[in-house]
């Protein structure tokens, strides 16, 4: 899937803040979307880099995509519990 | 306490035994997280750490204990604000230093994007960490359970051992 294809339910904007932040609001916001819908993540912290995919494998939520806009890093995650 | 369930979310046992500002981060940075994550967290605050149970956090941060400890500038130009300066022995004893160093530490977190221990701790109570005051500290600084926020709990070593003993990562700060 590409982020052209991706229709976020929410976006989560964290740009500016560090470690663990960008986790935290990262969590807040996927519990304000229900199972099986899309949540879209911003985030300038460098070390959201690995810690968006950790987040999600420990979660059991699914990365559908990430990519960098400029300084920004996007993510997609799906709810999936 | 047990966690005999194999479905059961993972278990992170934390010991925070110190209490200046900078040594609080640690913590309260990796319970918020692994809260964040779905896991279940125990924060056993004991020694100097049990102040950071007070309603109000007086944390500051003394550059005298910490001999590698650069001071930064939260003003002023980016290469200004990136020097680290060292700051001499003798200084970092005077009167009013740690206060100046706790100034310079928070807005310095600030600036850069980071939580303030407050906020991180009211984190930690949003996503059901458990926040244990050890009895016997208390007994010996003398605090008591109401100088306490109400999410705290008090308990003693078999307890957190126990607690801990289920944990799959523990860690000592």
């Amino acid at each position: 899937m590409t982020p052209a294809t991706l229709q976020a339910e929410k976006t989560v904007d964290s740009s500016g803040d560090l470690c663990p932040t960008p986790i935290l609001k990262l969590s807040k916001g996927i519990k304000e979307i229900e199972v099986g819908q899309v949540l879209k993540m911003i985030a300038t912290d460098p070390g959201a880099e690995a810690d968006m995919p950790a987040w999600a494998r420990q979660t059991g939520n699914e990365l559908l995509d990430s990519h960098k806009d400029g300084e920004k890093f996007i993510y997609y995650f799906k709810r999936v519990k | 306490m047990s966690k005999s369930d194999p479905n059961s979310p993972k278990r992170l046992a934390l010991i925070a035994s110190k209490g200046t500002l900078d040594w609080a981060y640690p913590p309260f940075i990796l319970a918020s997280a692994a809260g964040a994550m779905g896991w279940e967290v125990g924060i056993f605050f004991t020694f100097y750490g049990l102040p950071l149970l007070l309603k109000d956090i007086e944390a500051e941060v003394t550059p005298l204990g910490n001999p590698a400890m650069p001071m930064k500038m939260p003003f002023g130009p980016q290469e200004f604000q990136n020097i680290n300066w060292p700051i001499p022995t003798a200084m970092m004893a005077t009167p009013g230093f740690n206060s100046l160093a706790t100034t310079l530490m928070k807005q310095t977190f600030k600036n850069k994007g980071v939580a303030s221990i407050p906020e991180l701790r009211a984190m930690c109570i949003e996503t059901g960490v458990k926040l244990i005051a050890c009895q016997m500290t208390m007994d010996v600084f003398g605090f008591k359970k109401e100088d306490f926020i109400p999410e705290s709990e008090v308990a003693g070593a078999a307890t957190f051992l126990e607690y801990a003993a289920e944990a799959d990562v523990q860690l000592f700060v």
